[in-house]
């Protein structure tokens, strides 16, 4: 048997979240390697060549979330970190009617007034009332949640200082989260707006990525959560990473080598190794094995206490609450090189309006009887997408003179009723083109080539449980001081010295790198570093 | 009326702001779009397309051109050679600076240069003070326009329209045709970034567009006002006369002048102390060099992060970060034990948004100017007067090698 290396720091999956941590260790002088089962880092968060000149986003696709500490503190833009501006959100309507939304508010008034003029002072309203609840959660993102079941007095303190932060919160802002938490989507924009294609394009945040419809009482947390996020400093807005999601992680990968880490690909982990109540290293899948005090799993809670390690080995009721974690992916991707630009009707040649989301979900109707055929087990016949075709931002996405297209659909439910995703898979990418083809007229004849991404697939390639692209729902049982489960919310484990960092943990899902930085704060900070 | 520039039936046309500003009498658009962002990035991302028209533009020719270029401008013509440029300056007879530009030499014998500001006459005049009578200066400015292509793609438009590319270096001059128009064309740009600048007789003004946007199209070529210009330069620690400093010419005191070191621009004078050259302010420069007499010196700034993101958040409202560029002057105080004490300002600041900082042009007196030397920032935070930590660094604060690689036929791949 060879010597084993050894480590002072395993991390367990190359995602961003793992890359992330990994950075922060390595630049504390920790003797850090990342270990990544697939060829490329990233885990969700990748750019692939799949025919030459066409770059695919094959699962996440635009960044809002991510932590801006990270970027100064991992010295990113060194490395390559860009993200360029969404210039406009594009929400077509039926018979010719559309929103435009775009960088100068009094133009986004006017544009929304063509529809209402309440609902465009409305829309003023709402955003800023987003921008401050924002900024009021932003200081719980960034920290490690307090451990509600612990009676030890710094968490007893935390516990209280958070009860107190949040009554002193600006009461505007208190209630909109109040309301968040407990009301569905479609109820809060009640509040405030009357016309069904406004509604709608604010809603479908609330829905991204989660198994609920935009009446039901979870949408108003999902909405909430993609809200935290930012685009140069611009509460709510997102942005394309040069080169994809794959161009921010590869940067990332740059970062934590510079800091001295290393990482390696084609390495999957097939068992965490512990003695004693105290972790020893991995065993790859190859067989050998990697020896270090300290290793953090990257991977989804799921993974991360039943299969890396042997759940009877852990507390039972940290068990079964990893069992019952929903988990329940919903979310597909059809992702298309196109020979040109499709066309709306009334705006052709407009191809500044494709420079940032496209979302396809004219109503609250629309969105929600997509969802109801996902609880009849079936993927959605007139699916909501959310496309971006990134080309027109980045030039180098695509051959010129073609494009690339990332959709995202909703809803593609893991667990087919009466059918498999095998079977099921052509028929998806055929729904989505002819609902693209319902709004865009001839847009079939534009595609070159299609990248199909189910569930499973979701499950299979990057290791998501069930595809769920957040590593478990943003549902209020499994956020914040539950994530991923109740007095396990600080990323340790049972286990000393194995940490988790993924997006399963505080603050979750989305290309935030919160967990990652929060898990080395912990794990520094136990190191007495 | 403001005067027009050559292309400016197309500006019209693509301004979807309506908002036109004064460029030396012409009408420029600050931007075009409703993105400032979308055309700030075309400069790093893809590549943008600048109308540099109002730009004065003077051209020397004459056996004698070369000696009036010696004895005027700060750095060695004779460096110059056919088919170079030079960015340079010029002072007074006090070593105060008058102007910037860049100057080349188009054909043998033959130069053209830029200017912000009129300077005909006192070429002239130089001239005459000379004694020299084998030159011919003239102000060519109405002669052309200037389109400005500048970006990580600019090579690869070029390149479609151009046989030239491949073989102009950074700061080469070239005469060639775009769409069998004559044009000039040169390496440099005042973004910092890989990108040309073009010499185009107005009558092929529309041509020579429209064939720049044609051959851009795939590459997102994304035209640009004067404001995502400006916000670029400071990345790329370039100096704005009016903002950064101010022309010898109409000051009233020393201390509203600068001379060419305190300017950060002593690297125009290397090899000095080799040549004989007789330009209009050299006493002045050597004896301000010989006797450390700098008053200040031009550097880059660099805002802490966190205690910016703190100084605004303790406030209570969000730091602000999106398209924030000001040529407000900042004050800059030292840091210590007293309080708002004095020490310089930044004349240009810009929270990047390439780099996720915010950043500064500054001038501080010399003991200050150290790379990493710490200063106070005034900001004002709600309208009160704040401090934030900077810290002198390194100019030009972004560099990119495809500013100034040699760029094979393979293309401007990095």
């Amino acid at each position: 048997m060879n010597r084993s290396e050894s480590y002072d720091v395993i991390v367990v999956g190359g995602g961003h979240n793992g890359l992330v941590n990994a950075a922060y260790l390595a630049k504390s002088g920790l003797k850090t390697i990342v270990l990544e089962r697939r060829y490329l880092v990233g885990g969700a968060a990748i750019t692939e060549e799949l025919i030459p000149g066409f770059k695919f986003t094959t699962f996440s696709y635009a960044i809002s979330l991510l932590r801006p500490e990270i970027v100064q503190e991992l010295d990113l833009v060194k490395h390559g970190f860009m993200v360029l501006p969404m210039v406009n959100t594009f929400q077509p309507g039926y018979h010719g009617e559309h929103l435009i939304l775009g960088s100068d508010p009094d133009v986004n008034y006017h544009e929304i007034a063509r529809h209402s003029i309440e609902d465009a002072e409305a829309a003023q309203d709402l955003d800023h009332l987003i921008s401050r609840m924002a900024r009021a959660i932003k200081p719980w993102m960034d920290r490690i949640p307090p451990n509600r079941l612990s009676s030890d007095p710094v968490e007893v303190n935390a516990l209280n200082e958070l009860k107190v932060y949040l009554e002193d919160l600006d009461p505007e802002v208190l209630d909109l989260i109040e309301k968040c938490t407990t009301c569905s989507i479609a109820e809060i924009l009640e509040g405030y707006f009357e016309t069904d294609l406004i509604k709608a394009m604010y809603a479908s945040s609330g829905i991204i990525g989660s198994r609920c419809g935009p009446r039901d009482r979870e949408s108003g947390l999902v909405w909430l959560f993609h809200k935290l996020g930012e685009y140069d400093g611009l509460p709510g807005s997102w942005g394309f990473h040069k080169g994809g999601n794959g161009g921010f992680t590869q940067a990332l990968a740059r970062s934590v080598e510079d800091f001295g880490g290393k990482v390696r690909t084609n390495a999957g982990v097939d068992k965490v190794l512990y003695e004693d109540g105290k972790v020893s290293g991995v065993l790859l899948q190859d067989g050998s094995i990697l020896k270090a005090n300290v290793v953090v799993s990257a991977l989804d809670p799921r993974q991360t206490f039943t299969r890396l390690v042997e759940p009877g080995d852990l507390p039972k009721d940290l068990v079964d609450c990893i069992e019952n974690l929903k988990f329940q992916g919903t979310a597909a991707k059809v992702n298309f090189a196109l020979s040109s630009i499709p066309t709306f009707p009334g705006l052709e040649g407009r191809e500044e309006i494709y420079k940032g989301f496209t979302n396809i979900g004219p109503s609250i109707d629309y969105l929600q009887e997509a969802f109801e055929d996902c609880e009849n087990g079936k993927f959605s016949r007139r699916p909501f997408l959310d496309c971006c075709i990134q080309s027109t931002i980045d030039p180098e996405m695509s051959p010129p003179g073609n494009h690339i297209m990332s959709c995202f659909v909703m809803y593609a439910p893991y667990h087919l009723k009466q059918s498999d995703w095998k079977s099921e898979r052509e028929n998806l990418a055929d729904t989505v083109e002819s609902t693209l083809t319902e709004f865009f007229p001839g847009f079939s004849d534009l595609v070159l080539h299609r990248e199909i991404v189910t569930p499973q697939d979701i499950e299979e390639i990057v290791g998501l449980s069930e595809g769920n692209i957040f590593a478990g729902e943003l549902f209020k049982s499994q956020l914040f001081l539950d994530r991923p489960a109740p007095g396990w919310n600080q990323y340790r484990t049972p286990i000393e010295g194995y940490y988790q960092c993924g997006s399963g943990t505080h603050p979750g899902g989305c290309v935030s790198g919160g967990p990652g930085r929060l898990a080395a704060q912990q794990i520094l900070s136990d190191k007495g570093l | 009326m403001p005067l027009t520039t050559p292309f400016h039936s197309r500006l019209e046309e693509i301004n979807q702001t309506g908002i036109w500003r004064h460029w030396s009498g012409y009408l420029v658009a600050p931007q075009y779009q409703y993105s400032l962002s979308n055309e700030y990035y075309s400069v790093r991302n893809s590549v943008s397309l600048l109308d540099t028209s109002p730009l004065f533009k003077y051209s020397f020719t004459g056996i004698d051109a070369k000696v009036l270029l010696e004895r005027i401008l700060l750095r060695d013509i004779g460096h110059c050679e056919v088919g170079k440029a030079h960015y340079t300056c010029w002072c007074d007879d006090r070593g105060f600076v008058l102007q910037d530009g860049v100057v080349m030499q188009v054909n043998s014998g033959e130069f053209w240069l830029t200017a912000a500001e009129p300077t005909l006459r006192y070429f002239r005049g130089v001239a005459k003070e000379m004694g020299l009578s084998e030159v011919i200066i003239e102000d060519v400015s109405s002669d052309f326009g200037i389109l400005s292509l500048q970006g990580p793609q600019a090579y690869n438009v070029i390149r479609e329209l151009t046989g030239v590319s491949g073989t102009l270096s950074y700061f080469d001059v070239v005469q060639t045709e775009i769409v069998g128009c004559s044009v000039t064309v040169s390496r440099t740009g005042y973004t910092g970034d890989l990108g040309y600048e073009i010499w185009i007789r107005p009558d092929d003004a529309m041509r020579v567009w429209d064939a720049l946007i044609g051959a851009g199209e795939d590459f997102n070529i994304t035209p640009i006002g004067t404001t995502a210009l400006k916000m670029v330069r400071v990345e790329a620690g370039l100096l704005l006369m009016g903002t950064d400093f101010y022309t010898s010419r109409f000051a009233w005191v020393d201390s509203q002048r600068e001379t060419p070191h305190e300017l950060g621009w002593g690297w125009m004078l290397k090899g000095l102390e080799n040549d004989g050259r007789d330009f209009i302010g050299r006493g002045a420069v050597e004896k301000e060099l010989e006797m450390g007499r700098s008053r200040w010196k031009t550097v880059g700034l660099t805002v802490d992060w966190q205690e910016y993101e703190f100084t605004y958040t303790e406030a209570g409202i969000l730091p602000p970060h999106h398209e924030v560029y000001s040529e407000s002057t900042m004050s800059i105080y030292r840091r210590g034990s007293k309080d708002w004490d004095y020490a310089g300002y930044a004349s240009s600041f810009l929270v990047s948004s390439l780099l996720k900082k915010p950043i500064a042009i500054a001038k501080l007196p010399v003991d200050l100017t150290a790379i990493g030397s710490e200063v106070n920032l005034e900001i004002p935070v709600i309208r009160e007067p704040k401090n934030v930590l900077a810290r002198v660094s390194k100019m030009p604060f972004f560099n990119p090698p495809r500013k100034t690689e040699s760029l094979g036929e393979m293309g401007a791949h990095e």
